[in-house]
């Protein structure tokens, strides 16, 4: 992966909170040094359980171009029935990552070109005592783990700060959890 | 101290750190965070202003136009068919001279109904008296609505600061926050000349005849006619004014630019795009793609749009082989309102001159068409090898 421009794709659900997920880690990315962060939600005519988009773009630079992404590096899946709903891979470059919230195993997927990532994240939330539901801030986990990108200790801090005032040690300890139980591979 | 938020937010803190007294403002797509934001810093007390609900655009404006009628700094914002409902207000605000500061977040207008980004929305405002201008990114939206204050209030004329819905309002990027000491530097309260007063009862723009007459207290008073040339030379001046807000601006607060273009890689071109907002930056990256071919392209943003910044247009382009035009909106019967202003200001300037460049225009994403980039870099590839149509093209199109 070219750490000088990356193009992250999120796939959810409308109120899965990918944009909240996305804007974390468009400011850990800031505050890592990428002096260019894009974070461009695709609206179309979106209502609770439908599945929303999400463009995110990393880049040293300051980025001109807002316009969606078209070959992502990395999709970034909060809900594996959206495998079957929504062409999740479309674009995405040989070699690319899918990080998948699935209660699946990491055995069940064959991707060709790809390299997986899964963990049950909608479980592990629970776990960490959130609501049934809540996987935009252990999905954040499962990203670090695949992608090495930007540190978990800095998106754990961007978690607490975004959920300030809405249960950050939860929010915090489900992404902890979910880096920790990813499994990622071929 | 830089922040990462989306376009609405950042026209919000803007408005927030102006120290507004007023707002009204009836929701619409893709305005509405905007609004939201306001009346969570009104309620939060963040704000010290009066936040009025309204029942719609109209009002908003009305009730703009009477607070600043009183002294009041006032603030509103709306898209689309918002825009156009107010629009007999919109006219009535720059008459009466009020400096009102309102955002346009650009959508597309119905019918057939639409809540996607073009600009047809204040392009259809350009004949109201209002100063126009575009935004490209988070950081000009916040620094024009300061900016937008300072001007209205020196030169006693409305302004719309305009910014693409979507693609700028909820897009999330980082920009810097500007200090709220230097925004007071910036921007002292507001102070009219005149404004209502209850101790004093006055009537202002009432029926005001064809030719000039005595007033009551015996003095010569201006007709309609000269009230509103005077409205036309003063937005004429008002471009030297907006020099003197960049100036000042860039000494505050070190952030420096031209303010009625922007270029970009135009020095040596031998062709330049020319549109208005968010598309001026995308089109940077095919003049990237274009000059690594060996293509001699530029991009140049037209940031006013009224007052038309005719002389700094013109003279940018003096010497140009080719201009190309790239408009989210038309002057439908025509061609792209920016392409007839543009062609008209190099016909004033260039005209005899021998060096009048080939002018040609593209209409692309209109009603939130998605403007792939690569489609746009063809399009400019296209353009700059020659006339490619003596009508807009559509860019995109699929008919």
């Amino acid at each position: 992966m070219n750490k000088e421009f990356i193009a992250i794709r999120w796939h959810g659900r409308g109120g899965q909170g990918a944009i909240t997920a996305a804007k974390i880690v468009a400011g850990a990315a800031f505050a890592s040094g990428y002096a260019g962060v894009v974070m461009a939600p695709t609206f179309g005519t979106e209502r609770r359980g439908a599945p929303v988009m999400t463009s995110l773009k990393i880049s040293k630079k300051k980025i001109y171009d807002l316009s969606p992404i078209e070959t992502p590096d990395i999709v970034v899946v909060l809900d594996h029935l959206l495998l079957k709903e929504a062409d999740v891979t479309h674009g995405l470059k040989p070699g690319g990552i899918i990080v998948l919230n699935t209660p699946m195993a990491h055995e069940s997927y064959h991707f060709e070109d790809y390299r997986l990532a899964t963990a049950d994240i909608t479980a592990i939330s629970v776990e960490a005592g959130l609501p049934h539901g809540m996987v935009n801030t252990g999905i954040i986990g499962s990203l670090e783990k695949a992608t090495n990108l930007l540190g978990i200790d800095l998106l754990i801090s961007g978690i607490a700060e975004e959920f300030r005032t809405r249960k950050p040690e939860k929010n915090s300890l489900a992404a902890k959890i979910a880096y920790e139980r990813t499994v990622a591979g071929g | 101290m830089h922040i990462i938020e989306n376009g609405n937010a950042a026209a919000a803190l803007g408005v927030k750190l102006c120290r507004a007294n007023v707002i009204a403002a009836y929701p619409i797509t893709p305005q509405t965070p905007l609004t939201e934001k306001l009346s969570e810093y009104v309620e939060l007390g963040e704000m010290k202003a009066e936040y009025i609900p309204v029942e719609s655009e109209h009002s908003a404006l009305a009730v703009c136009i009477a607070a600043s009628s009183a002294g009041a700094r006032a603030f509103t914002a709306t898209s689309a068919n918002g825009l156009l409902y107010m629009h007999e207000q919109v006219q009535w605000a720059s008459g009466a001279r009020l400096p009102i500061v309102m955002c346009v977040v650009n959508r597309a207008v119905g019918a057939p109904w639409n809540v996607w980004n073009d600009q047809q929305d204040s392009i259809s405002q350009r004949d109201t008296g209002w100063i126009q201008i575009y935004c490209a990114d988070h950081q000009q939206i916040i620094d024009t609505v300061i900016k937008a204050y300072w001007l209205a209030e020196q030169v006693s004329i409305p302004v719309m600061v305009c910014y693409d819905g979507y693609i700028l309002s909820h897009t999330f990027m980082p920009f810097d926050l500007p200090e709220p000491e230097k925004v007071d530097a910036f921007l002292p309260p507001f102070k009219p000349d005149y404004f209502l007063n209850p101790l004093e009862p006055a009537n202002l723009n009432t029926v005001t005849l064809p030719d000039v007459r005595m007033d009551v207290r015996g003095e010569l008073a201006h007709g309609y006619m000269e009230i509103r040339c005077l409205l036309q030379e003063d937005l004429r001046k008002a471009l030297q004014t907006a020099g003197e807000a960049e100036k000042r601006f860039a000494g505050i607060f070190g952030r420096k630019a031209d303010p009625f273009i922007e270029p970009y890689r135009c020095d040596d071109a031998e062709h330049v795009a020319v549109g208005l907002g968010s598309i001026t930056y995308q089109m940077r990256v095919c003049v990237d793609q274009l000059r690594a071919e060996g293509i001699k392209i530029g991009v140049m943003g037209v940031r006013y749009y009224r007052p038309f910044p005719d002389e700094a247009i013109a003279s940018a382009l003096k010497g140009k082989k080719g201009v190309i035009v790239v408009e989210k909106a038309l002057s439908y019967g025509y061609e792209g309102a920016l392409m007839s202003d543009l062609k008209s200001a190099l016909y004033e300037y260039l005209a005899g001159t021998g060096s009048l460049p080939v002018v040609q225009n593209f209409i692309a994403g209109i009603g939130g068409r998605e403007i792939r980039t690569d489609d746009l870099t063809q399009t400019l590839r296209a353009a700059a090898k020659g006339r490619v149509s003596k009508e807009p093209l559509w860019i995109g199109l699929r008919l």
